[in-house]
């Protein structure tokens, strides 16, 4: 296996990206961001941002964690002038975890096409000196793995979840730290991971969080169980939500994460996305990029995404593996596909097969390789409002 | 085991202890395929995801899927017969199905 090479920070943590991020602090400064950034190649230059112009504690947290993500090595901030958003202390932020950081203020820069221009020569000039740090070797061990399923169908929990799964245990073993959600997902199994507690107060814990998202959905009108999904051969909440489940491997769950929160040591972590309390801001997370980026605001260096319909979405910040259930569509979409699980079907290979290869391949990643998504320029980037809720100290080790 | 010599190769078991295998590929009304050495006669064409008993299951047992229960029979389901929500119940909620 080739060795990975990554880009060490100060807080001890390394990235296998050095990306420099272009952040809108209200969308009336996205449209500057995005001519900043249009010289640049995406791999090097990408748009993040918070879209709202009222305060949010979740909008603030979720910045200054993506903002020091590891993949992330240098960081332009825009401001209108007038928004809520606390600039200065994510800058503050930013410049403590030892990365340069510049915020050009629309208002104050004289408009537009000076804000433009002043941003696109910070970014240039840090792109040349960020191509100057010195690379150091990093083991799987270091690595922080996310996992979501989206676009899904009969064949993702037989093939592509199951696989990641496998996946995922390999790199627990190793000491790396993987991360699931989907807790609006895992309906109905709550019982069986809540054996896999890794302490006696982790159990009630992971019952309660999945109880709070089946209330939370339901107040939000929403089931999880649906038509399409029987005539696809599931019978039971509790079957599509094993199949769901599967990703998460058969390892022992050693804590419950909250959005930004950074896991304190390896081990496999169930992220709770379903804010506490009765519905306020809306759905926990409006589609597949939303939950992508929350995986990342807690560290992954990159995501698992295994789909059965086919997805075709990247991420800003952190590469994503797409994972393909379905072998037809994977043959119908494979410029958009990372690894085939859908082989499991045809006789092409066994579990442990396709689970080597995602492990390899998310290995690889800090080797020089880039997925399918990076390679087509996928940077999609979803951040909307919602409650942040309080992590529990009794959900994660010390 | 010799059994997986003797069973389809279009039904996936996908953990030990399962009493289930999933389809891998569509299997035609009327096939006779072959399910640890017994001959099982198919009688409705079904998809890719739905599932075939590989054991008897009785009624009120619990049905077995990637090693946990995923509901229970509601009536003596005999090897080789389909599962799905006409003999297999949630222990969890009640599921609706609308035509």
């Amino acid at each position: 296996m080739p060795e990975m090479m990554a880009w060490p920070r100060q807080d001890g943590r390394k990235g296998i990206r050095n990306v420099v991020l272009v952040a809108y602090l209200v969308e009336c400064a996205h449209h500057v961001c995005k001519q900043i950034a249009r010289p640049f190649d995406e791999s090097d230059v990408q748009v993040i941002g918070f879209s709202g112009c009222f305060p949010s504690e979740y909008g603030q947290d979720m910045m200054t964690a993506l903002c020091t993500h590891p993949n992330v090595g240098a960081v332009q901030l825009v401001s209108l002038g007038c928004e809520n958003f606390k600039k200065s202390q994510l800058a503050e932020s930013v410049r403590a975890s030892g990365r340069p950081v510049n915020v050009v203020t629309i208002q104050e820069a004289g408009g537009t096409a000076a804000a433009v221009e002043a941003g696109r020569a910070w970014v240039a000039q840090t792109r040349a000196e960020l191509q100057n740090l010195p690379m150091v070797a990093m083991q799987p061990s270091e690595l922080v793995i996310g996992t979501i399923c989206g676009g899904s169908d009969a064949t993702s929990g037989i093939t592509g979840n199951p696989a990641a799964g496998v996946a995922f245990d390999r790199l627990v073993s190793e000491g790396a730290t993987c991360i699931f959600e989907e807790t609006g997902e895992l309906i109905g199994c709550e019982h069986v991971m809540a054996e896999r507690a890794a302490t006696d107060a982790l159990r009630p814990a992971i019952v309660d969080t999945v109880a709070k998202a089946a209330r939370y959905y339901a107040d939000m009108g929403y089931g999880s169980f649906s038509n399409g999904n029987a005539t696809g051969g599931l019978s039971t909440i509790e079957e599509k939500s094993l199949g769901a489940y599967a990703k998460s491997g058969q390892s022992q769950i050693c804590g419950i994460l909250r959005p930004a929160q950074r896991p304190a040591t390896g081990g496999l972590y169930l992220l709770d996305v379903v804010p506490d309390g009765p519905p306020k801001h809306g759905f926990p997370n409006i589609n597949d990029n939303a939950e992508i980026i929350e995986l990342i605001s807690c560290g992954a260096h990159a995501v698992i995404f295994v789909t059965g319909r086919g997805s075709v979405v990247g991420s800003a910040i952190s590469p994503v593996l797409k994972v393909c259930a379905n072998p037809e569509t994977f043959t119908h979409m494979s410029g958009d596909m990372d690894v085939n699980a859908g082989r499991i079907l045809d006789g092409g290979g066994q579990l442990h097969d396709v689970g080597t290869e995602i492990y390899e391949k998310l290995v690889a990643l800090g080797a020089g390789a880039r997925t399918a998504s990076e390679a087509l320029g996928h940077v999609e980037f979803v951040l909307t409002y919602k409650s942040q809720s309080p992590s529990n100290p009794a959900c994660y080790p010390n | 085991m010799t059994d997986a010599l003797q069973t389809d190769p279009r039904l996936l078991v996908l953990a030990q202890g399962d009493n289930i295998a999933v389809l891998k590929a569509t299997i035609k009304a009327g096939e006779d395929i072959l399910i640890a050495g017994n001959e099982v006669h198919v009688g409705s064409t079904l998809g890719l995801g739905h599932k075939l008993a590989v054991v008897a299951i009785q009624g009120g047992d619990d049905v077995v899927k990637y090693g946990f229960p995923i509901g229970f029979a509601v009536a003596d389901i005999p090897l080789g017969a389909h599962v799905h929500v006409h003999n297999l119940a949630s222990r969890y909620t009640t599921v609706e199905i609308m035509e």
